[in-house]
Protein backbone atom coordinates (compact mmCIF):
# COMPACT_ATOMS: atom_id res chain seq x y z
CA UNK A 1 0.00 0.00 0.00
CA UNK A 2 1.38 3.37 -0.80
CA UNK A 3 2.65 5.39 2.09
CA UNK A 4 2.65 9.41 1.86
CA UNK A 5 4.39 11.22 4.47
CA UNK A 6 2.34 14.33 5.55
CA UNK A 7 4.59 15.71 7.71
CA UNK A 8 5.53 19.67 8.53
CA UNK A 9 3.33 20.19 5.14
CA UNK A 10 1.11 23.72 5.38
CA UNK A 11 -2.81 23.69 4.39
CA UNK A 12 -3.49 22.47 2.10
CA UNK A 13 -0.87 20.02 1.07
CA UNK A 14 -2.23 17.08 3.16
CA UNK A 15 -5.26 16.50 1.36
CA UNK A 16 -3.69 17.61 -1.35
CA UNK A 17 -0.97 14.90 -1.32
CA UNK A 18 -4.04 12.14 0.15
CA UNK A 19 -6.05 13.27 -3.13
CA UNK A 20 -3.39 12.56 -5.12
CA UNK A 21 -2.27 9.40 -3.46
CA UNK A 22 -6.08 7.98 -3.94
CA UNK A 23 -6.44 9.02 -7.55
CA UNK A 24 -3.24 7.18 -8.76
CA UNK A 25 -4.17 4.40 -6.06
CA UNK A 26 -7.58 3.98 -6.10
CA UNK A 27 -7.99 0.71 -3.76
CA UNK A 28 -6.20 3.11 -0.91
CA UNK A 29 -3.48 4.70 0.84
CA UNK A 30 -1.40 5.02 3.95
CA UNK A 31 -1.53 9.01 5.00
CA UNK A 32 1.10 10.12 8.03
CA UNK A 33 0.00 13.28 9.37
CA UNK A 34 1.39 15.06 12.16
CA UNK A 35 -1.14 17.82 13.77
CA UNK A 36 -4.90 17.38 14.50
CA UNK A 37 -5.62 19.89 11.61
CA UNK A 38 -4.84 18.03 8.89
CA UNK A 39 -5.72 14.80 10.43
CA UNK A 40 -9.14 16.21 10.50
CA UNK A 41 -8.96 17.79 7.01
CA UNK A 42 -7.56 14.61 5.97
CA UNK A 43 -10.24 12.52 7.40
CA UNK A 44 -13.08 14.65 6.00
CA UNK A 45 -11.64 13.88 2.71
CA UNK A 46 -10.99 10.20 2.77
CA UNK A 47 -15.03 10.02 4.61
CA UNK A 48 -15.93 12.17 1.88
CA UNK A 49 -14.54 10.28 -1.49
CA UNK A 50 -15.91 7.11 0.21
CA UNK A 51 -13.66 5.42 1.80
CA UNK A 52 -13.01 3.01 4.77
CA UNK A 53 -10.83 4.37 7.64
CA UNK A 54 -8.61 3.16 10.05
CA UNK A 55 -6.00 5.69 12.08
CA UNK A 56 -3.20 4.53 14.36
CA UNK A 57 -1.77 7.29 16.76
CA UNK A 58 2.23 6.88 16.76
CA UNK A 59 3.80 9.19 18.52
CA UNK A 60 3.39 12.36 17.79
CA UNK A 61 1.85 11.41 14.51
CA UNK A 62 -0.81 9.50 13.19
CA UNK A 63 -1.44 6.92 10.43
CA UNK A 64 -5.07 6.71 8.38
CA UNK A 65 -5.35 4.43 6.82
CA UNK A 66 -7.92 4.54 3.71
CA UNK A 67 -9.32 1.80 1.95
CA UNK A 68 -11.96 0.66 -0.18
CA UNK B 1 -24.28 19.16 8.40
CA UNK B 2 -23.66 17.29 11.49
CA UNK B 3 -19.49 18.16 11.69
CA UNK B 4 -20.45 21.59 10.06
CA UNK B 5 -22.44 23.17 13.42
CA UNK B 6 -19.49 23.65 15.28
CA UNK B 7 -17.92 26.36 12.53
CA UNK B 8 -21.24 27.61 12.15
CA UNK B 9 -22.16 28.81 15.61
CA UNK B 10 -18.79 29.99 15.92
CA UNK B 11 -19.33 31.96 12.55
CA UNK B 12 -22.28 33.22 14.19
CA UNK B 13 -20.60 34.31 17.16
CA UNK B 14 -17.64 35.89 14.83
CA UNK B 15 -20.87 37.89 12.77
CA UNK B 16 -22.50 38.81 16.07
CA UNK B 17 -19.59 39.95 18.11
CA UNK B 18 -18.38 41.92 14.82
CA UNK B 19 -21.25 43.97 14.68
CA UNK B 20 -21.26 44.38 18.97
CA UNK B 21 -17.81 46.36 18.97
CA UNK B 22 -18.76 48.73 16.01
CA UNK B 23 -21.67 49.23 18.65
CA UNK B 24 -19.53 49.71 21.39
CA UNK B 25 -16.71 52.07 19.17
CA UNK B 26 -15.26 50.47 16.48
CA UNK B 27 -15.32 52.05 13.03
CA UNK B 28 -18.17 50.99 11.24
CA UNK B 29 -18.51 47.94 9.42
CA UNK B 30 -14.56 47.37 10.69
CA UNK B 31 -15.66 45.26 14.14
CA UNK B 32 -12.73 43.45 12.86
CA UNK B 33 -10.14 44.00 9.80
CA UNK B 34 -7.01 42.28 10.42
CA UNK B 35 -5.13 44.44 7.60
CA UNK B 36 -6.73 47.42 9.01
CA UNK B 37 -6.00 46.69 12.74
CA UNK B 38 -2.17 45.58 11.84
CA UNK B 39 -1.72 48.91 10.07
CA UNK B 40 -3.14 50.71 12.97
CA UNK B 41 -0.39 48.47 15.04
CA UNK B 42 2.27 49.52 12.42
CA UNK B 43 0.95 53.09 13.20
CA UNK B 44 1.28 52.89 16.99
CA UNK B 45 4.13 51.90 16.87
CA UNK B 46 5.64 54.66 14.90
CA UNK B 47 6.28 52.46 11.62
CA UNK B 48 4.27 54.66 9.77
CA UNK B 49 3.12 58.45 10.33
CA UNK B 50 -0.58 58.63 8.84
CA UNK B 51 -2.14 60.30 11.53
CA UNK B 52 -5.44 59.03 11.46
CA UNK B 53 -4.89 55.07 11.40
CA UNK B 54 -2.54 54.85 14.49
CA UNK B 55 -3.96 52.18 17.36
CA UNK B 56 -2.73 49.77 19.58
CA UNK B 57 -5.23 47.20 18.48
CA UNK B 58 -6.52 44.78 21.16
CA UNK B 59 -8.30 42.32 19.18
CA UNK B 60 -5.31 41.44 17.64
CA UNK B 61 -3.30 40.81 20.64
CA UNK B 62 -6.36 39.07 21.84
CA UNK B 63 -6.74 36.87 18.71
CA UNK B 64 -3.56 35.32 19.07
CA UNK B 65 -3.88 35.28 22.88
CA UNK B 66 -6.83 33.40 22.47
CA UNK B 67 -5.57 30.89 20.10
CA UNK B 68 -2.63 30.52 22.07
CA UNK B 69 -4.47 29.49 25.34
CA UNK B 70 -7.13 27.27 23.49
CA UNK B 71 -3.80 25.00 21.38
CA UNK B 72 -2.08 24.85 24.64
CA UNK B 73 -4.80 23.66 26.88
CA UNK B 74 -5.38 21.19 24.18
CA UNK B 75 -2.14 19.99 23.69
CA UNK B 76 -2.02 21.45 19.97
CA UNK B 77 0.70 24.36 20.39
CA UNK B 78 3.55 23.64 18.95
CA UNK B 79 6.69 25.51 18.12
CA UNK B 80 7.42 25.01 14.09
CA UNK B 81 8.81 26.71 11.24
CA UNK B 82 11.22 27.08 8.34
CA UNK B 83 9.24 26.41 5.43
CA UNK B 84 10.05 29.26 3.06
CA UNK B 85 10.16 32.41 5.47
CA UNK B 86 11.28 34.84 3.60
CA UNK B 87 8.71 33.97 0.75
CA UNK B 88 6.09 34.03 3.57
CA UNK B 89 7.31 37.77 4.32
CA UNK B 90 7.32 38.94 0.94
CA UNK B 91 3.74 37.43 0.41
CA UNK B 92 2.19 38.94 4.06
CA UNK B 93 3.41 42.17 2.46
CA UNK B 94 1.61 41.54 -0.69
CA UNK B 95 -1.25 40.49 1.03
CA UNK B 96 -1.17 43.92 3.10
CA UNK B 97 -0.89 46.49 0.11
CA UNK B 98 -3.76 44.13 -1.88
CA UNK B 99 -5.78 44.26 1.21
CA UNK B 100 -4.85 48.38 1.85
CA UNK B 101 -6.02 48.63 -1.82
CA UNK B 102 -9.89 47.40 -1.26
CA UNK B 103 -9.40 48.77 2.97
CA UNK B 104 -10.13 45.33 4.06
CA UNK B 105 -9.04 42.11 4.85
CA UNK B 106 -11.46 39.29 3.72
CA UNK B 107 -12.57 38.86 6.78
CA UNK B 108 -13.94 42.93 6.59
CA UNK B 109 -14.73 42.31 3.30
CA UNK B 110 -17.42 40.15 4.56
CA UNK B 111 -18.37 42.47 7.48
CA UNK B 112 -18.34 45.62 4.74
CA UNK B 113 -20.83 43.11 2.83
CA UNK B 114 -23.02 42.32 5.76
CA UNK B 115 -23.43 46.35 6.22
CA UNK B 116 -25.01 46.54 3.06
CA UNK B 117 -21.84 48.05 1.65
CA UNK B 118 -21.84 46.64 -2.34
CA UNK B 119 -18.61 47.64 -3.30
CA UNK B 120 -17.46 44.20 -1.26
CA UNK B 121 -19.66 42.25 -3.99
CA UNK B 122 -16.66 43.12 -6.12
CA UNK B 123 -13.72 42.59 -3.56
CA UNK B 124 -15.35 39.32 -3.04
CA UNK B 125 -15.57 38.65 -6.89
CA UNK B 126 -11.75 39.73 -7.39
CA UNK B 127 -11.26 37.72 -4.07
CA UNK B 128 -12.64 34.50 -5.55
CA UNK B 129 -10.64 35.01 -8.91
CA UNK B 130 -7.51 35.65 -6.81
CA UNK B 131 -8.24 31.83 -5.02
CA UNK B 132 -8.40 30.23 -8.54
CA UNK B 133 -5.22 31.84 -9.84
CA UNK B 134 -3.27 30.64 -6.24
CA UNK B 135 -5.59 26.70 -7.26
CA UNK B 136 -3.85 26.67 -10.25
CA UNK B 137 -0.88 26.74 -9.02
CA UNK B 138 -1.05 24.51 -6.03
CA UNK B 139 -2.47 22.03 -8.87
CA UNK B 140 0.55 22.62 -10.83
CA UNK B 141 2.58 21.59 -7.05
CA UNK B 142 2.94 24.31 -5.68
CA UNK B 143 3.85 24.61 -2.29
CA UNK B 144 6.37 25.99 0.34
CA UNK B 145 7.94 22.79 1.59
CA UNK B 146 7.94 21.18 5.00
CA UNK B 147 7.99 23.11 8.46
CA UNK B 148 10.15 21.58 11.21
CA UNK B 149 10.37 21.47 14.72
CA UNK B 150 11.90 24.58 16.40
CA UNK B 151 12.66 24.91 19.96
CA UNK B 152 9.63 25.60 22.55
CA UNK B 153 10.75 29.02 23.37
CA UNK B 154 10.76 30.15 19.47
CA UNK B 155 7.14 29.45 19.36
CA UNK B 156 6.20 30.79 22.96
CA UNK B 157 7.97 34.64 21.63
CA UNK B 158 4.96 36.02 19.33
CA UNK B 159 2.36 35.52 22.36
CA UNK B 160 4.50 37.02 24.91
CA UNK B 161 5.80 40.01 22.32
CA UNK B 162 1.67 40.50 21.99
CA UNK B 163 1.19 40.55 25.60
CA UNK B 164 4.32 42.90 26.04
CA UNK B 165 2.68 45.10 23.35
CA UNK B 166 -0.79 44.78 25.66
CA UNK B 167 1.26 46.47 28.33
CA UNK B 168 2.75 48.98 26.23
CA UNK B 169 -0.80 49.85 25.38
CA UNK B 170 -1.68 50.30 29.12
CA UNK B 171 0.80 52.23 29.85
CA UNK B 172 0.18 54.53 27.00
CA UNK B 173 4.28 55.94 27.30
CA UNK B 174 4.37 59.06 25.18
CA UNK B 175 6.37 57.49 22.30
CA UNK B 176 3.24 55.97 20.95
CA UNK B 177 0.98 57.25 18.43
CA UNK B 178 -2.31 57.61 19.43
CA UNK B 179 -5.10 58.47 16.27
CA UNK B 180 -7.25 61.65 17.89
CA UNK B 181 -9.41 61.35 14.91
CA UNK B 182 -10.16 59.12 12.08
CA UNK B 183 -10.77 55.35 11.89
CA UNK B 184 -7.52 54.74 14.37
CA UNK B 185 -9.67 56.57 17.14
CA UNK B 186 -12.87 54.78 16.62
CA UNK B 187 -12.27 52.23 19.28
CA UNK B 188 -13.99 50.13 22.08
CA UNK B 189 -12.55 50.16 25.18
CA UNK B 190 -9.45 48.19 25.48
CA UNK B 191 -10.36 45.43 27.79
CA UNK B 192 -13.95 44.54 25.95
CA UNK B 193 -11.75 44.65 22.63
CA UNK B 194 -8.92 42.37 24.17
CA UNK B 195 -11.58 39.76 25.71
CA UNK B 196 -13.57 39.71 21.92
CA UNK B 197 -10.83 39.25 20.65
CA UNK B 198 -9.64 36.63 22.76
CA UNK B 199 -12.74 34.87 22.24
CA UNK B 200 -12.57 34.81 18.62
CA UNK B 201 -9.48 33.66 18.42
CA UNK B 202 -10.38 31.20 20.79
CA UNK B 203 -13.20 30.26 18.15
CA UNK B 204 -11.06 30.47 14.56
CA UNK B 205 -8.32 28.35 16.56
CA UNK B 206 -11.18 25.51 17.49
CA UNK B 207 -13.02 25.78 14.13
CA UNK B 208 -9.76 26.60 12.31
CA UNK B 209 -12.01 29.04 10.66
CA UNK B 210 -10.36 30.56 7.36
CA UNK B 211 -12.11 32.81 4.93
CA UNK B 212 -9.95 32.16 1.72
CA UNK B 213 -9.99 27.77 3.03
CA UNK B 214 -13.15 27.76 2.08
CA UNK B 215 -13.68 28.93 -1.58
CA UNK B 216 -9.97 27.14 -1.93
CA UNK B 217 -11.08 24.41 -0.37
CA UNK B 218 -14.53 24.41 -2.23
CA UNK B 219 -12.86 24.47 -5.35
CA UNK B 220 -10.34 22.14 -4.98
CA UNK B 221 -12.24 19.13 -3.19
CA UNK B 222 -16.02 20.18 -3.06
CA UNK B 223 -15.67 20.20 0.46
CA UNK B 224 -18.06 23.15 2.04
CA UNK B 225 -16.69 22.89 6.01
CA UNK B 226 -14.43 26.41 6.38
CA UNK B 227 -17.14 27.57 3.59
CA UNK B 228 -19.91 27.29 5.74
CA UNK B 229 -18.20 29.48 9.05
CA UNK B 230 -17.55 31.80 6.09
CA UNK B 231 -21.22 32.45 4.72
CA UNK B 232 -22.20 31.82 8.75
CA UNK B 233 -20.25 34.96 9.95
CA UNK B 234 -21.91 36.94 6.74
CA UNK B 235 -25.01 35.84 7.63
CA UNK B 236 -24.93 36.79 11.13
CA UNK B 237 -23.79 39.86 11.28
CA UNK B 238 -26.01 40.89 8.46
CA UNK B 239 -28.79 39.77 11.10
CA UNK B 240 -26.79 42.14 13.70
CA UNK B 241 -26.39 44.71 11.73
CA UNK B 242 -30.33 45.01 10.53
CA UNK B 243 -31.44 44.83 14.17
CA UNK B 244 -28.80 47.64 15.73
CA UNK B 245 -29.70 49.35 12.72
CA UNK B 246 -26.40 49.99 10.60
CA UNK B 247 -27.82 48.14 7.69
CA UNK B 248 -27.20 51.11 5.05
CA UNK B 249 -27.30 49.59 1.13
CA UNK B 250 -25.35 51.25 -1.94
CA UNK B 251 -21.85 52.13 -3.30
CA UNK B 252 -21.25 55.25 -2.20
CA UNK B 253 -20.84 56.91 0.84
CA UNK B 254 -20.15 53.46 2.44
CA UNK B 255 -17.52 53.42 5.86
CA UNK B 256 -13.81 53.36 4.97
CA UNK B 257 -14.74 52.30 1.73
CA UNK B 258 -14.43 53.71 -2.12
CA UNK B 259 -16.17 53.20 -5.39
CA UNK B 260 -13.15 52.21 -7.53
CA UNK B 261 -14.54 48.75 -8.83
CA UNK B 262 -11.55 48.02 -10.97
CA UNK B 263 -9.12 48.44 -8.03
CA UNK B 264 -11.51 47.07 -5.24
CA UNK B 265 -11.40 44.11 -7.93
CA UNK B 266 -7.54 43.84 -8.51
CA UNK B 267 -6.56 44.77 -4.88
CA UNK B 268 -8.97 41.07 -3.61
CA UNK B 269 -7.52 39.38 -6.48
CA UNK B 270 -3.67 40.09 -5.16
CA UNK B 271 -5.06 38.80 -1.50
CA UNK B 272 -7.20 36.01 -2.72
CA UNK B 273 -3.94 35.08 -4.42
CA UNK B 274 -0.79 35.67 -2.07
CA UNK B 275 -3.45 34.16 0.72
CA UNK B 276 -3.69 30.89 -0.89
CA UNK B 277 0.28 30.59 -1.33
CA UNK B 278 0.36 31.32 2.55
CA UNK B 279 -2.12 28.93 2.95
CA UNK B 280 -4.36 30.95 4.60
CA UNK B 281 -6.48 34.53 4.91
CA UNK B 282 -4.74 37.46 7.70
CA UNK B 283 -7.34 35.82 10.31
CA UNK B 284 -5.61 32.52 9.84
CA UNK B 285 -1.74 33.27 9.82
CA UNK B 286 -2.76 35.03 13.56
CA UNK B 287 -4.26 32.04 14.42
CA UNK B 288 -1.18 29.46 13.53
CA UNK B 289 1.47 32.46 15.04
CA UNK B 290 -0.69 32.09 18.34
CA UNK B 291 -0.15 28.17 18.02
CA UNK B 292 3.40 28.38 17.95
CA UNK B 293 3.63 28.36 13.62
CA UNK B 294 6.38 30.68 13.37
CA UNK B 295 6.70 31.11 9.79
CA UNK B 296 2.83 32.22 10.02
CA UNK B 297 4.74 35.18 12.82
CA UNK B 298 6.40 35.41 9.88
CA UNK B 299 4.09 36.63 7.54
CA UNK B 300 2.32 38.37 10.20
CA UNK B 301 5.38 40.45 10.58
CA UNK B 302 5.62 41.24 6.32
CA UNK B 303 2.00 42.59 6.60
CA UNK B 304 3.10 44.71 9.93
CA UNK B 305 5.97 45.95 7.10
CA UNK B 306 3.55 46.17 4.32
CA UNK B 307 1.40 48.69 5.95
CA UNK B 308 4.00 50.85 6.99
CA UNK B 309 5.21 50.42 2.89
CA UNK B 310 1.72 51.48 2.24
CA UNK B 311 1.63 54.03 4.56
CA UNK B 312 4.93 55.72 3.61
CA UNK B 313 4.88 55.31 0.21
CA UNK B 314 1.07 56.36 -0.21
CA UNK B 315 -0.13 53.00 -1.58
CA UNK B 316 -3.39 52.58 0.77
CA UNK B 317 -6.47 54.00 -0.23
CA UNK B 318 -8.77 56.48 1.35
CA UNK B 319 -12.18 56.92 0.52
CA UNK B 320 -11.35 58.69 -1.96
CA UNK B 321 -10.44 55.98 -3.78
CA UNK B 322 -6.93 54.11 -5.02
CA UNK B 323 -4.09 56.62 -5.20
CA UNK B 324 -1.35 55.90 -8.35
CA UNK B 325 1.24 54.69 -6.16
CA UNK B 326 -1.00 52.36 -4.77
CA UNK B 327 -1.75 50.97 -8.31
CA UNK B 328 1.59 50.44 -9.42
CA UNK B 329 2.64 48.95 -6.37
CA UNK B 330 -0.51 46.36 -6.87
CA UNK B 331 0.66 45.80 -10.42
CA UNK B 332 4.28 45.16 -9.06
CA UNK B 333 2.91 42.70 -6.45
CA UNK B 334 1.03 40.66 -9.55
CA UNK B 335 4.63 40.10 -10.90
CA UNK B 336 6.04 38.89 -7.53
CA UNK B 337 2.92 36.74 -6.66
CA UNK B 338 3.57 35.22 -10.43
CA UNK B 339 7.03 34.16 -9.84
CA UNK B 340 6.96 32.95 -6.82
CA UNK B 341 3.96 30.81 -7.66
CA UNK B 342 6.03 29.94 -10.72
CA UNK B 343 9.10 29.41 -9.03
CA UNK B 344 7.55 27.26 -5.68
CA UNK B 345 5.43 24.91 -8.37
CA UNK B 346 6.13 21.50 -10.08
CA UNK B 347 6.50 23.59 -13.45
CA UNK B 348 9.89 24.13 -13.47
CA UNK B 349 11.08 20.52 -12.14
CA UNK B 350 9.03 18.93 -14.94
CA UNK B 351 10.10 21.07 -17.36
CA UNK B 352 14.19 20.76 -16.26
CA UNK B 353 13.38 16.65 -15.58
CA UNK B 354 12.13 17.31 -19.97
CA UNK B 355 15.62 18.78 -20.86
CA UNK B 356 17.39 16.02 -18.73
CA UNK B 357 15.45 14.05 -20.13
CA UNK B 358 16.08 15.07 -24.39
CA UNK B 359 19.63 15.83 -23.05
CA UNK B 360 19.61 12.16 -22.09
CA UNK B 361 18.36 11.11 -25.22
CA UNK B 362 20.72 12.67 -26.99
CA UNK B 363 23.44 10.84 -25.46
Amino acid sequence: MIKVDTCGMGCPQPVLMTKKALDQNPEGADIIVDNNTAKGNVERFIKNAGYQMEIIEDGETFMISARK
Amino acid sequence: MEGKKGIIFGGAIVGILSVLLVYLGNPANMGFCIACFIRDIAGGIGMHRAAVVQYIRPEIIGLVLGAFLLALKNREFESRGGSAPFTRFVLGIAVMIGALMFLGCPLRMVLRLAGGDLNALIGIAGFVVGIFGGVYFLNKGFNLKRNYKMPKSEGYLFPIVNVGLFALLLAAPAFLFFSEKGPGAAHASIWISLIVGVIVGAIAQRTRLCMVGGTRDMILFKDSYLLSGFLSILAFAFIANFFMGYFNVGFAGQPVAHVDGLWNFLGMVLVGWASVLLGGCPLRQLILAGEGNTDSVVAVMGMLVGAAICHNFGLASSPKGPTPNGQIAVIICFVIIAIISYLNSEMLSSQSDLKSQSTLSKS
